[in-house]
């Protein structure tokens, strides 16, 4: 039993069979990275988790609770929170406004009508989220505008902001598309401290082989929408069904 | 002071002074000299200035800040405007439960219209909007006029007649809308040498209520509530995904603002009780937004002075006429001064609406930000004289982005 079970999961459209039968099961406090070539499916899987989308049959239980159904707000709130391709940031506020609002979303929930209260006021979600900048090395930028900032500070910031909820389960969905060599290096460097420093399970999408060998526990490979391995990740590397896989037969 | 940081309560400062002090700035030529006519300092258009200017501050919280542009905010005003002339027809002219209930009947309605119209966004909650907006004018128009069912009195307009219950109503009372007993239309006039200036109580009772609600939206602005609207008009998906349930925080904003709107809709029954369905028309509705985005949407200030602004030209730029205009080129000769007056004889009078046009296009084109913007722009030419230009740190101030042009 892991953090994160997925049964026996199939996801249809129209004529193509995108998921079938999945299983999967990421355990607690580890990194668990799900590989494969385009088009095998990770995104679905990664959408069906997060309540994007809803799986034709199977189920999807966290922490012993379904998520089938639950909306990404709800989801959230249960302790997943997911970091996305292109970096989804609030580009319009300011990088510390952008550091409270996850803090206020995990202290008052869902709604809360506080709109004659002050933001000035919240000693203790400023505090907090000044600290989750100071760790993210982000702390001289707090007054720019989200938006004006490189791509490799907007990926540290989206990251910053999941982990500022102290999420149970955090999703990162290709962290490293389109990034170039030296932010790549630098998210994985953040990845590798935030696994060592905290009690946290990290599922990660993703391409690139460098970053998922340098930081997955635990790797799944998906190809055409099945499971093909799951394994220790030195036992993935010499496995002739992922080199076909990946390479085609010729390999 | 009042919980506000220093920057707002000054600006809060300004606009107390400014709207106490309307009946002198609004006047500034003496009464029979040929420029009076640019005088604004008259009840009626310094009620209106301040009516539309609570709309617009209210419209504003939903637009400026969750970006949802609504095409439908007059019939919130309208309704308030019946209801109104309701609480006067069957209780009483005060206007203190005349406003309350418009406050009250235009959050329900906008409650429901909200509700629906927020399951889309973009250009499909916009033609939602409108199209509950025209359904309410033509409810009022001639729906919920027959004989049987009067709600609106449709064409003519909804008003208080003699033959009306008012069942509090006290013959020692005013038979106008008054505030225990002090009458809407009083208005005190002081003659200072060829100056006149007028103090009407209607003004001034709306110039509180503006004060109130000007400070009300600075706290909404300042508050979380108001962070996560910003969040909403910023990045919605961002939202979903960090737990925060986007609905709830959009038809909140929409409510404040239909209340907003009902509140400004009771006040200029309560100024004239009077209530048309030409009020909920789909060209009230755009009023508002034009008056938003002149000002500059998302600011504080921008809405008010859009609202003064359109409020001016409509009243006085559509009084100038030909007989106006001879008499300013009269000094040119003959011909050439006939040249002129044709020149510029589409631009006002009627005309007007052509001059709002250009300069709408001009601020939008070259000021996205709005007045508001000019504004700072000015402000920063005079500051950039004084201060050395090291001063600017790129990283520490970085450019405000602008609001509308997005």
């Amino acid at each position: 039993m892991g953090i994160l079970d997925v049964k026996n999961v199939n996801k249809n459209f129209g004529g193509l069979k995108a998921l079938s039968n999945v299983n999967l099961s990421v355990r607690e406090n580890t990194v668990h990275a799900i590989i494969g070539p385009n088009g095998a499916g990770k995104s679905t899987l990664l959408n069906c988790l997060v309540g994007k989308l809803i799986p034709d049959t199977g189920s999807v239980m966290f922490d012993g609770k379904s998520v089938l159904g639950r909306s990404p707000y709800e989801i959230n709130q249960m302790g997943i929170s997911r970091v996305f391709q292109t970096p989804e940031i609030f580009g319009d506020l300011t990088v510390m406004e952008n550091m409270m609002i996850p803090i206020f979303a995990r202290r008052d929930g869902a709604f809360r009508m506080h709109a004659y209260e002050s933001v000035a006021n919240e000693s203790g979600i400023i505090e907090r989220a000044e600290q989750v900048l100071e760790d993210m090395n982000m702390a001289d930028k707090r007054h720019m505008h989200a938006a004006a900032m490189s791509r490799g500070d907007k990926r540290r910031l989206e990251i910053g902001m999941c982990l500022s909820q102290e999420p149970r389960l955090l999703l990162l969905d290709e962290p490293t598309a389109g990034m170039a060599r030296a932010d790549t290096n630098n998210t994985i460097d953040l990845l590798k401290q935030i696994k060592e420093e905290r009690d946290i399970t990290i599922a990660i999408i993703e391409h690139d082989m460098h970053v998922v060998f340098s930081l997955a526990d635990r790797i799944t490979v998906l190809a055409q929408g099945t499971p093909l391995v799951e394994d220790d990740p030195q036992n993935i590397k010499g496995n002739p069904k992922v080199r076909e896989a990946y390479l085609g037969e010729s390999a | 002071m009042l919980g506000l940081n220093k920057k707002d309560a000054t600006l809060l400062i300004v606009v107390a002074a400014l709207t106490l002090c309307a009946p002198f700035i609004l006047n500034p030529f003496p009464t029979g000299s040929a420029m009076a006519q640019f005088n604004a300092g008259y009840p009626d258009l310094m009620q209106r200035f301040i009516i539309f200017g609570i709309f617009a501050i209210g419209f504003n919280i939903l637009f400026g800040l969750t970006g949802y542009l609504s095409f439908g905010h007059a019939a919130f005003l309208g309704v308030g405007s019946y209801s109104a002339v309701w609480i006067f027809k069957l209780f009483t002219y005060n206007v203190i439960p005349a406003i309350t209930l418009s406050v009250v009947v235009a959050a329900i309605f906008s409650l429901f219209i909200g509700f629906v119209s927020l399951r889309r966004s973009g250009i499909y909650f916009s033609i939602l909007t409108l199209a509950f907006a025209q359904m309410s004018f033509a409810l009022a128009y001639s729906v919920l006029s027959n004989p049987k069912f009067n709600l609106t009195n449709g064409e003519t307009g909804l008003q208080v007649y003699a033959d009306d219950p008012q069942w509090f109503h006290r013959d020692s009372l005013p038979d106008l809308p008054h505030l225990f007993g002090l009458s809407m239309r009083s208005t005190y006039s002081l003659e200072l040498g060829a100056w006149r200036f007028d103090f009407n109580a209607g003004y001034y009772l709306c110039a509180v209520i503006l004060m109130i609600v000007f400070y009300l939206a600075i706290r909404i602005f300042r508050s979380p509530f108001g962070m996560m609207l910003r969040a909403v008009k910023s990045n919605q998906q961002r939202m979903n995904y960090t737990g925060l349930n986007t609905r709830p925080y959009t038809l909140a904003a929409f409510v404040i603002s239909g209340m907003y709107a009902g509140l400004a809709g009771g006040l200029m029954a309560a100024m004239d009780p009077l209530a048309g369905a030409e009020r909920m028309q789909w060209t009230a509705s755009g009023e508002v937004v034009l008056m938003t985005i002149l000002g500059g949407t998302g600011t504080l200030i921008g809405p008010v002075l859009g609202a003064g602004f359109i409020k001016y030209f409509e009243n006085i730029f559509s009084k100038i006429n030909d007989t106006v205009l001879h008499n300013w080129f009269a000094f040119l000769p003959d011909g050439i001064e006939d040249f002129v007056v044709f020149i510029v004889h589409p631009f006002i009078g009627k005309g007007w609406h052509l001059t709002l046009g250009l300069l709408f296009m001009l601020v939008v084109i070259f000021l996205p930000g709005g007045l508001v913007e000019g504004g700072q722009r000015i402000g920063r030419l005079l500051k950039g004289k004084k201060k050395a230009p090291d001063s600017e740190d790129p990283e520490h101030h970085p450019k405000e982005t602008p609001h509308v042009a997005e």
